[in-house]
């Protein structure tokens, strides 16, 4: 049975006067230390390629391999979606998150086979942003070399 | 008491509820839980506890699949009985294409009518078997339901391991499995009367918001079912809606409060029950899952009712209408509530 919108509305509101709110400041007071401790992390990995010899971009590249290797790492572990649970934001915004992203669905579809499960499957979460991204990236570009 | 039509005396009072005139018996029943079900405050009340959510099987929904095989055969067994006396299996799940129930029956190899209404799975089969049997179309019937959190979580949600935030109204799905032995003759909890719901939408969208998705058809099926029956809440000892817990059970209360009927101390929910909501705060507003009420009513209830707690009881099953291609092509959830009366020993309380 379909009802009117009158009734959802008054519905809704039942509905929003009911449900506990989300704890906001809590979640950006922790999404910001734990995301700022995972960029500081990753701050103290480029000073320690750069004091051994590298440069800036070859020490970001290192940098990011090691951030990226550890987040699939905590993610086989199942350690990572608990931090995602407590962080939010925090953890998932970093290029950590993009990992676990990646990771977890392909771990998740490893039994449906390597081909249909994995191959498929891997980018059902990171699919939009490696999309968009792209296509983003494409206008930049065109932006770029027409200026 | 009974409704004529024409001709016919249909079993039913008021417009909608059914009446057994020969109450079926819940003869047995039985209930596995998964760890955090466990660990739950009626962890005691499930007959056995899978630590591991893989069961031993290569997946999560063949380890589905063998605790909900597990629940029929020990309930059947707990009933004297063998699966040859069994008329008919009575089974839905949450999975695409209801497959554990699907796959259990194979495996079990009695005539099987695969039934889906979500998380009112084991109401809704529960009824049926009622009819089925007081129609006389079978003298035991086998009706089994389960859910589990990992194959739920994949289907409907995100991967297992990706690390995303739940929304306080958020629900955690249930790994448990219940079946129970519906039959003609024995002793036991009685199965008297069956309401079965109307699909109800109030245009509820988030797939995180389920309580309040189904709220509505909950509160309808409690009215509908006391206005056919002439009673209050007061007529029953306990009366406990499936899974929609703590933000679905306050709006419920305010939805029926706002039909003039005030349940008082008389209402649960399974969602609620079925985990500590302090400690156990990873769960959000509770349970959800056809395992929720699906268990409590084979463990929790049945073992409270033989032992004395309750004498009449309105158990009821809440389903959200919806799959993840609906809720992405932007349609709101519709929500179903089936409810039954069970009681003890029907005859001396004189059921209307």
């Amino acid at each position: 049975m379909l009802s009117s919108n009158r009734e959802k509305k008054q519905y809704q509101q039942l509905v929003e006067q009911k449900s506990p709110k989300t704890p906001l400041f809590r979640n950006m007071v922790v999404a910001f230390i734990v995301g700022g401790l995972i960029c500081i992390l990753g701050q103290i990995l480029i000073n320690y390629f750069i004091d051994r010899g590298m440069n800036l971009q070859d020490a970001r590249g290192a940098e990011t391999v090691i951030l990226v290797f550890l987040a699939a790492l905590f993610t086989g572990l199942g350690w990572y979606d608990r931090l995602g649970e407590f962080a939010g934001a925090g953890s998932i915004v970093p290029i950590t998150g993009f990992a676990n992203s990646i990771v977890s669905p392909a771990m998740e579809f490893k039994r449906e086979g390597y081909v249909l499960g994995v191959g498929a499957r891997m980018f059902t979460v990171a699919g939009p942003v490696l999309v968009y991204g792209t296509v983003i990236s494409f206008f930049v570009g065109v932006i770029t070399w027409l200026f | 008491m009974a409704v004529l039509r024409g001709d016919h005396v249909l079993k039913r009072v008021g417009n909608s509820t059914i009446y057994f005139q020969n109450p079926p018996v819940i003869l047995s029943s039985a209930a596995i839980g998964g760890k955090k079900e466990g660990e739950g405050p009626l962890g005691k009340d499930f007959d056995l506890i899978i630590d591991d959510s893989l069961y031993g099987e290569k997946s999560w929904e063949k380890a589905e699949c063998k605790m909900l095989k597990e629940a029929a055969q020990l309930a059947v067994n707990k009933a004297g009985l063998t699966l040859d006396d069994i008329d008919y299996f009575l089974a839905g799940d949450l999975l695409n294409q209801i497959i554990t129930a699907n796959f259990t029956a194979r495996d079990l190899e009695i005539p099987f009518i695969g039934i889906y209404g979500a998380c009112s799975t084991i109401m809704e089969g529960t009824a049926l078997a009622s009819i089925l049997i007081d129609g006389g179309f079978a003298q035991n019937v086998l009706v089994a339901t389960s859910s589990h959190h990992q194959t739920a979580e994949r289907q409907y949600r995100a991967p297992n391991e990706q690390g995303v935030k739940h929304k306080p109204t958020a629900q955690w799905t249930v790994t448990a499995a219940g079946a129970a032995v519906i039959s003609r003759e024995g002793n036991g909890p009685c199965v008297t009367h069956a309401t079965f719901g109307r699909v109800i939408d109030l245009g509820i969208m988030a797939p995180d918001d389920m309580g309040a998705a189904m709220a509505p058809a909950a509160a309808d099926t409690i009215a509908r079912h006391l206005n056919d029956t002439q009673r209050t809440p007061g007529d029953y000892d306990l009366m406990c809606s499936g899974d929609l817990a703590s933000v679905g059970k306050g709006i419920v209360e305010t939805l029926l409060e706002q039909k003039g009927i005030n349940v008082g101390n008389k209402y649960t929910d399974g969602g609620v029950l079925i985990y500590d909501l302090e400690t156990q705060n990873e769960v959000m507003a509770g349970g959800s899952g056809c395992g929720c009420i699906g268990s409590l009513m084979c463990g929790h209830f049945m073992k409270e009712m033989k032992k004395g707690t309750y004498q009449r009881l309105l158990l009821m099953g809440t389903g959200a209408l919806l799959s993840p291609t609906s809720s992405l092509q932007g349609e709101s959830i519709p929500g179903v509530a089936h409810a039954i009366t069970v009681e003890m020993n029907p005859g001396k309380q004189g059921g209307s």
